[in-house]
């Protein structure tokens, strides 16, 4: 695997000079090795791991079950492309089973999200029903486990 | 002398306090050190092993179990050092799980030693090993390992070290804190010379996993060693299981049982809870071993790469998450650069004299810790190194 990509894959955050040092390489070939996987669209962008629980501008989540008529040309693809352009629209997947999309969304409030779900999604032409279950609390989010506070005794600073 | 000093037996009177010791109490006196004086993995255990561990209390397992350990755990050991090192032993009567390597070690030795005899060891090394064989009423005799040999024992030397009354030879390989391993051809010279003085061999082989390139070879994996050997190993290092307190000694029955009787009467059995974590340790933990590993190889990489840079001639250890840079130019003993270090960047790693007179010249970083806190601790040690030598580091 591609160095810069397994050392940013580990999650821990370091400038890219850091990451330089690490790797043994200057800070414009890591950022040169970044442009390309961009390039590449192996990497698609950078966002922090937020806790669900912090109270920021979007705190209604919802998983959304999308039932679509596959079309002649194309499948899916492009009912699904049009689901994902909207911006409440975090990550859409197809899925085998019960369902075809399943479509993430994050909104300020229930409403919202049920104005999202009535007026844009089910009224695209292709879909045929959709069930939406808001998302309660978060115990792990992205690998990150949601701290809960506890005081851990500190291992000894040197040991044999 | 207080008063009491009086009642301590003399030969424990007589041991050194671990140098570790004195250099811990001052780290824990410094606030936001950045200790790269860490001996046990940056890791938690895995979930799943402590997982196994709740389950077990959950479904009342309390008790304490067969002296020997739980018979399930030593099946698995049984089988793991099986594939591993290539080296079969009896469940039943050839496997023995103790309260980590260190007991296992000291029931190892108070099995086989009578007051008076030796043990050949070579140095650097863990800090335990000279004060258990003299907690024995026996006598430790070091053989140095050097950088110019990657810290890989010279079979020459170590044969020079015997003398009438040698019983055991204690090896450490990968080496704790140099990292060094020694290859086949050197292992098989030293299982050659035991055989011919009828030496014990003792392998603590608690790294073996963290090798890097290329494979472990135990030295009781040899014909005709396995009845000669006590082969130690344990679960703290590969698994980051430290704080289990678990390990395992694989020998002869009729070695098994000497120190069985140690064991049984000063320890009784190892933790139940430990005992069954180490079972779903050796059950499914491998992925998680080769996860920590492949961490601890990019740390190695990045550090004794810097250590070079500054001008501390590193080696690049084989195995361990230890890199041993040594301080030729600087001027400075082990415990002085230390300690200077420590006071003017904040940051700890350990003196090579801690593991032996023969560290001198030398200390000890352990990279298992983000790169973060690496990256931090290498850029002071280079400030604190061009304080040294102006001159030197001007011409760089
Ligand atoms: C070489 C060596 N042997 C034994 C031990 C002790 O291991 P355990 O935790 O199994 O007692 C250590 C721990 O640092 C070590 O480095």
């Amino acid at each position: 695997m591609n160095p810069v990509l397994k050392l940013i894959l580990e999650g821990e955050p370091l400038t890219t000079a850091q990451m330089g040092e690490v790797l043994g390489m200057s800070r414009d070939d890591v950022d040169a090795e970044l442009q390309k996987l961009r390039d590449e669209g192996v990497l698609l962008g950078w966002r922090p791991v937020l806790n669900p629980d912090f109270d920021g501008e979007d705190c209604v989540r919802a998983v959304i079950e999308v039932k679509i008529s596959p079309e002649r040309d194309g499948g899916f693809d492009r009912i699904a492309d049009r689901i994902s352009q909207f911006d409440r629209v975090e990550s859409c997947y197809l899925m085998s089973g019960a369902y075809d999309l399943l479509v993430v969304i994050k909104a300020q409030s229930l409403q919202r999200v049920a104005s999202f779900v009535f007026e844009k999604l089910a009224t695209v032409a292709g879909v045929n029903s959709t069930a939406t279950h808001f998302m309660l609390r978060a115990y792990k989010e992205q690998g990150h486990l949601i701290a809960r506070p506890e005081e851990i005794d500190a291992k000894p600073a040197v040991s044999p | 002398m207080s008063s009491s000093q009086r009642f301590v037996a003399n030969h424990v009177a007589g041991l050194p306090k671990s140098g570790i010791r004195d250099f811990f109490a001052i780290v824990s006196q410094m606030k936001d050190a950045i200790s790269l004086g860490i001996g046990e993995p940056d890791f938690v255990t895995p979930w799943h092993i402590r997982e196994a561990a709740i389950y077990a209390l959950e479904k009342g397992k309390t008790s304490y179990t067969d002296n020997k350990g739980l018979i399930t755990l030593r099946r698995e050991i049984s089988s793991y050092v099986e594939r591993f090192f290539g080296i079969s032993y009896n469940p039943e009567n050839e496997i023995l799980v103790a309260v980590g390597v260190s007991e296992a070690l000291d029931i190892a030795l108070r099995a086989i030693l009578n007051p008076g005899e030796k043990v050949i060891y070579h140095e650097p090394c863990y800090v335990s090993y000279s004060p258990s064989i003299k907690l024995c009423h026996a006598e430790a005799i070091p053989v140095a390992t050097s950088a110019d040999d990657d810290f890989a024992i010279d079979p020459d030397k170590l044969i020079a070290a015997w003398e009438p009354g040698v019983k055991a030879i204690l090896l450490n390989f990968p080496t704790n804190p140099t990292g060094g391993v020694t290859e086949r051809a050197k292992l098989e010279r030293i299982a050659k010379f035991a055989v011919e003085k009828d030496i014990v061999v003792l392998a603590d082989e608690i790294y073996a996993e963290l090798t890097y390139d290329g494979e472990h070879v135990s030295i009781a994996s040899f014909p005709g060693m396995k009845e000669r050997t006590i082969f130690l190993h344990g679960f703290s290092k590969a698994f980051a299981m430290t704080g289990f307190r678990i390990g395992y000694a694989c020998s002869t029955p009729e070695l098994v049982e000497a120190m069985m009787k140690v064991h049984q009467y000063a320890m009784m059995c190892a933790p139940i809870l430990s005992q069954e974590a180490a079972i779903e340790a050796l059950k499914n933990g491998e992925e998680s071993v080769l996860m920590m590993k492949d961490k601890y190889q990019q740390r190695r990489d990045f550090i004794t790469r810097r250590f070079n840079e500054i001008g501390l001639k590193c080696h690049v250890p084989n195995a361990t998450f230890y890199a041993f840079p040594s301080l030729q130019g600087t001027g400075l003993s082990s415990m002085d650069f230390c300690q200077q270090l420590l006071k003017a960047e904040k940051v700890a790693v350990v003196p090579g004299t801690a593991f032996g007179p023969s560290g001198e010249g030398f200390f000890r970083a352990s990279f298992s810790n983000s790169y973060e806190q690496l990256i931090r601790a290498t850029d002071a040690i280079e400030r604190f190194v061009g304080t040294l030598e102006p001159a030197e580091a001007a011409a760089k």
